[in-house]
Parts: C-alpha cells; structure tokens; sequence
C-alpha cells in the first residue's frame, strides 16, 4: 500500500471513529432534554401553551417581558405551538412528569391531569401567597381543590347572517326553540343552497357536542349531570335532542353535518350560505376579514318556550395551571397573578378578543364594537355554562355522544335507544 | 501394459507463514462505521417497540404510576370491541381495494407512458401530471378533497347533485378509499415505467414473429418480466396502506359512526382521546403483528430475488 493510501485510510478511520463518537454522543444527549433552573442567579421558569401563537405577533412577549421586568429575577421561556401541539406535548410531559412549570390547559384536561397528580392544587398555592381570589370569574375545581383558573373566556352566542333572515321574512334573531325552527325553516326554503343552521358532528374534533347541541340544553337551565355522574336521559337532554331531530327531519341544517367541523361551519356561515350558527366570539374578526360585507349580529342561544329562568352559555377557555414537578411553583404562582390582575388580564382580553377571567377587568373591545358589546350584555345577562370543563376523558365522552347521535339523525335508532346507550358509555368512562 | 504410477515425490513440510493478528484499530474499524446506525436504531426502534409490547401486558401505563402485569386481559378486552372488529374489515376493504386499483391504475398508465405511439413532448406533459398527487402531503390531500366532494363543493356542481360524499355512511368507506387510490398510484406508475423500459425489444419482436398478439405479448412477455416489481410493489402498499392514519383522521376522522374506522384510528382515539395506553399499546402490537405477516412475505421474495 502507497504512502497516500495509508494517509487516505488513516483518514477514513479517523472520520469513523469521530462518526461514531458523534453519534454516541447526539444519541445519549437525546437522552437529557433542557429543564428549567438558575443561571446567573435568575431563575427561568418554563410556560408551554397555544396562546401566543392565536395573539399577534409580539403581543404574549410583550406582557411576558412586562412580567420580567416587574418581576427582576424571573425570565419566562414560552413555549409556544398550536393547541393540538400543545396538548400532545403536555400528555407526553405528565406521562414523563417533565410538564414544564406553567401550562396553558383546556378544562377537558383538568380531570385527567389531577387525577395523575401532574398538575398542583392551586388552592393550596393561592393560601401559600396569601391571594385574594374573589376577582376571579370562575376557577375550574376537582374534590373541591382548583387546579385550573380561567384566564380569558371564548364565549359561543348565537351567530345570526341578518341579510339572510330579512330576505326570509324574520325581523329578529329568535329568542326561543319555535321561533328558532320557523326561521331555520324560512331561510331554508329561500333555495340556492342556503340553510337555516349549521351543525358539525365530525368525530375528529367532537367538540360540537359541546358547542352546537348542548348549548341548547345549558341556554334552558337544563344540565346532563347528576351528582357529578352522566345523567344524559333526563329530559333536558331528551327534549334537546328531540329539537334538533327535528330540525335534521325537517332538512333545515346544512349538509354535510357527519364529517363537518367547526372551521367547516364558520366557513359556511361567512359564505352567506347559512342562517345561523352557535359560534366562538373569537371568531368575529376572522368572520369581518373574510367578508367584509357579510351583515350579522350575535344573541343569546334560543331557550326552550316559555323558559325565563337564567341562561347558560357555552364558553371555552384559556386557562392556565401549575406542574406538580415544577421546582419553582412560587414564581410560577407569581406568573399567574401577574396574569390573573386586573390590568394584564384587561389587556389580554383585548387582544385575545375574549372575555376576562377576573371579574373587574374590562376589556377595551366592549366600548369600541358594538357586536362584542352585545355578547358582554348576554354574557353578563347569564352564565357561562360548560359542564363538560373537569370531566374525565371529556373529549371522548363528546365523542361517544355524537356517535350515538349520528345512528339516532341517520335513522338507526331512537332517541331514547340513542341516550340509554350513551348513558351506559357515559358511565364506562366515568 | 502396466499401469505406471508416479508418485509424488515427498516433499520438505513447508512452514505456514505466520498469522498476523489485525490491529485492533482496523478490527473495530466496521463497527465503528456501523455504531451510529446501530445506536439511533436501538434508541429510536429497538427500544420504543420492546416497551410498547411491555405495555400491552400491563394496566394502564402512563396514567397509572404503578402498573401492574395484567396477562392478556389486554388483547382479550381489543379482540372483543366490536370496534375492533369493524375497524379490521374496513382496513381490510381499505387496503385491499386501494392496492388493487393502485396496481391496475399504474399499470395502464405506464404502458400509456411507455408507448411509441405519444411523441416525447405529450409524454413528458402526461408524466407531469399523472405524478402530480404523489407531490402533495396527506394534508394537503385531505383538504383538497374534502374541498371538492363538499356539498357545495366542485364536483357536486360538476354533476349537478348534492350527494354528501364524505358524510354518508353509505358512501364514505368508498370514498376515502377513492381518494387514496388517488393519491397512490403514481408510485405504482413510476415503478412500473422503469420497469417497462427495461423489457428487452428483442423479446416482444419474437413474440410478434411467433403471431402473438397484442394481449397474448402483454400476459407472456411484459407482465412476466413485471413480476418482481409488481410483487415488490404490491407487498410495500399493503404494508403503507394498512397503516394510513393521516388522510383518514384529517378527512372523516372514522366517522360517520365508524363506517371509516381504520385500525391507525381506533389505536389513536384509544391513546389520545380515552387515554388508555396499554390498550392502545395492545391494538399497536396486533397492527405490528399483521404487518410483520406481510414483511416476512416482502423479505423472503426479496431473498429469493437476491
């Protein structure tokens, strides 16, 4: 072998080993993964949610680094994706019990996560500081302890396209379940593939369960619980389910409905291309921005005839919790003050076109838009109701309701065949 | 005459030349090339599948600080959902149907492809378009067709009907299973084309010497000398399209009911949506077990190639 030959080869092995070195080495630095500490005498508390992502760009670091400089020797990391992201990445977190400090949850989660032991309990932080807790507007409790307090409230009114219901001859949004059907009715039968209401059952995202056919039980008073058990047969849920058969008979609900979601149906609505719709107050600006010429008005959920009581209304929130490994859940806690007062939670609440979770905040939206306007009236004229918030497996019992629901619209079975079924699975999971 | 026998002369034993021992350094020298492939598959395959399997003998892990060995509580519970059950036959429909059309699609557009009858420039502006759905991701894919087959969407207008596709459980099994005929079967095109160029002339200028025709040179010469693709082929898409997860969830999620139930979706909705991790491990480990039927299958007709 030439000189060359063995410098080449020499060469080749010395690119191997160091290969294989590497390799060894990126492989066992998988292993570690970054957590949060001190350096420099700060300390770095870890923040994963989906918020900022939906906010404007800027808008979440900004507060954050208002919170930094309030509060010298804490920096947050955020941790920032979308909310699928996010909630895969918090379920793997609580399987390995690496949840970063502070986490931005759904209430569909909390249950789970309290019941594994990833999440503290809030209540006992909040004694530990000494926090006043009565401006909060709700805090999401499991065995009486919280573990999740709602930031900012999304809550879904009824969405009504008024050029559409004028042509139809309906001079006001209905107010209860048989103005609703006649509306439904006459915008339907205006033709060219315009319909009443839109509902999305998809199996995916089973959230219209939640959103779109339980609202109708909550805007009546009614509830689907008993006891904190599953109690779907009762007759509020009956007498909802029966109205929105009814409707499906009746043909006023736009196609489609098996495999729609909700992107699905605020696509349709700002279309013009639906009457109606149950929607998140969120979704107001993205309606304006795609049709700038689409007239709507947001009211309150129909309430079953003759009903006068208070009505609830379905809501989605942003909420925020603590890990249980978290070595620094004091200034985690303080994170969630800063969030949680009253002028941050103002500010947030505008940008996030929500509602704020401490009651004394205002947010800017309510005197500038007439539309959100009217939604804090009804959202101050009742109550946010969403009883799927701290149930186990609460996206599987959506699911397993619009399975049922789906054979009981396709013709499969009845309704009471439909909730004795649902009841039963209901109580599996429970 | 006598046999003459000439026998070697005996000759001085030779010593063997001593055996030199190979530095160590050139001995390690494979393995230090292999040790990064070897090290990401232990931790990135070896690893994931030995505890998955361990899972799916246990209570619920994750979920469950202490989980406890459970025997095979766990493949009893999966083989006797009804869910199960019925999401085996549509994979089973899924797959087989989509493998079958996949194969015949791309056939019949390689030989398009492969004909002297197209001039090169229509040949080149055809392959760009038959290639055109392998391009797109699962995703894009979903919500292009789902944008399509909508109520009110293209093809209801183009038909003049207002057939709810994806929505009806009549129609929905047949419909995704269109969507991903669609979108696969370039690759059985663009196989089966290197293929096709690479059948000698010589064999289908015989066989018309011999008064074969058209069909006779197309089932005794090409598809003979396809054969190794096409099973190769054929074996590589029911492993893949057993397993499609993506274009299902983001199109119909399973749904209606569950007429579009896969096994990637009962297996998903156990782990994320009810949270039970070892039976999601166990649905996961019967999946392996199907798929590994077919590997076993692709391995030996590729050794036998070999």
């Amino acid at each position: 072998m030439s000189n060359e030959a063995q410098v080449r080869r020499r060469i080749v092995q010395a690119a191997g080993v160091t290969a294989a070195t590497f390799g060894l080495l990126a492989v066992a630095g998988c292993a570690g993964g970054g957590d949060s500490g001190e350096s420099g005498g700060d300390v770095t508390i870890e923040f994963a949610q989906w918020w900022e992502p939906e906010l404007p760009d800027g808008e979440f670091r900004a507060l954050m680094d208002e919170f930094e400089k309030q509060n010298p020797g804490i920096k947050v990391e955020l941790i920032s994706g979308p909310y699928a992201a996010t909630k895969e990445q918090l379920f793997a977190g609580a399987a390995s019990r690496t949840m970063p400090d502070v986490v931005g949850l759904d209430g569909a989660w909390v249950s789970d996560f309290a019941s594994q032991g990833v999440i503290t309990d809030l209540s006992a932080l909040m004694e530990e500081a000494g926090y006043d807790d009565s401006e909060l507007a709700s805090q999401v409790q499991v065995d009486g302890s919280t573990y999740m307090i709602p930031v900012v409230n999304f809550v879904y009114p009824m969405f009504t396209n008024d050029a559409l219901l004028a042509d139809a001859g309906v001079k006001a949004p209905p107010k209860n379940r048989t103005e609703f059907a006649e509306a439904a009715a006459a915008v339907t039968d205006l033709g060219d593939d315009t319909s009443g209401w839109i509902l999305p059952l998809s199996l995916e995202t089973p959230n219209g369960i939640q959103n779109d056919v339980m609202s109708w039980t909550w805007a009546s008073g009614g509830t689907m619980l008993a006891d904190g058990g599953p109690d779907v047969t009762n007759d509020d849920v009956a007498s909802t389910v029966d109205f929105v058969q009814g409707l499906w008979d009746d043909g006023v609900i736009a196609p489609g409905s098996f495999t729609m979601k909700e992107q699905d149906k605020v696509e349709e609505f700002t279309n013009g291309r639906v009457g109606m719709m149950i929607d998140s107050l969120a979704h107001i600006n993205l309606i304006r921005e795609a049709n700038p010429d689409l007239e709507f008005s947001v009211s309150a959920v129909p309430a079953e005839d003759g009903y006068e009581g208070e009505r609830g209304i379905p809501y989605a929130s942003w909420g925020i919790g603590v890990a249980e490994s978290s070595e620094h859940p004091e200034e985690a806690f303080k994170l969630i003050e800063f969030l949680m007062s009253q002028e941050t939670n103002a500010e947030l609440s505008s940008i996030a076109g929500a509602f704020p979770g401490n009651k004394t905040s205002t947010p800017d939206f309510v005197a500038d838009d007439e539309l959100f306007a009217d939604a804090f009236e009804i959202y101050q004229a009742g109550y946010p109701a969403n009883e799927f918030t701290g149930l186990p497996v609460a996206e599987q019992l959506m699911r397993l309701f619009g399975e049922q629901f789906q054979v009981l619209l396709d013709g499969g079975q009845t309704t009471e065949e439909m909730l004795d079924k649902t009841q039963a699975a209901w109580e599996a999971e429970f | 005459m006598q046999d003459v026998i000439v026998a070697p002369a005996p000759q001085a034993a030779t010593p063997e030349p001593p055996r030199r021992r190979r530095p160590l350094s050139r001995t390690a020298e494979p393995y230090g090339f292999l040790a990064p492939t070897l090290a990401l598959m232990f931790v990135l395959m070896i690893i994931p599948v030995v505890l998955v399997v361990g899972y799916s003998f246990m209570d619920n892990v994750i979920l469950n600080a202490t989980p406890e060995l459970v025997g095979v509580d766990n493949f009893v519970t999966v083989l006797t959902d009804s869910v199960f059950l019925t999401a085996t036959g549509n994979t089973l429909f899924f797959t087989v149907g989509s493998v079958a059309a996949h194969l015949v699609i791309g056939l019949c557009f390689a030989m398009l492809l492969n004909s002297p009858l197209i001039g090169n420039i229509p040949r080149a502006i055809f392959r760009a378009l038959y290639i055109l759905p392998w391009l797109f991701t699962a995703a894009v894919i979903a919500v292009l067709w789902r944008m399509l087959l909508a109520p009110n969407g293209v093809i209801n207008y183009l038909l003049s009907t207002d057939v709810e596709w994806l929505a009806s459980p009549a129609l929905a099994l047949g419909t995704v299973t269109f969507i991903n005929i669609w979108a696969g079967y370039p690759f059985f095109m663009v196989s089966l084309l290197a293929g096709l160029q690479g059948v000698p002339a010589q064999l289908h200028e015989a066989a018309t010497v011999d008064g074969a025709s058209a069909w006779q040179r197309f089932w005794n010469v090409t598809i003979p000398q396809l054969r190794p693709i096409i099973i190769s082929l054929t074996l590589l898409d029911l492993i893949w399209t057993s397993q499609q997860f993506a274009l299902i969830w983001m199109t119909t999620g399973g749904g209606p009911v569950n007429v579009t139930e896969m096994l990637s979706t009962y297996t998903y909705k156990l782990a994320f949506s009810r949270y039970e991790f070892s039976l999601a491990s166990t649905s996961a480990v019967l999946v392996l077990l199907m798929s590994m039927v077919l590997a076993f299958f692709y391995v030996r007709h590729q050794r036998a190639g070999d």
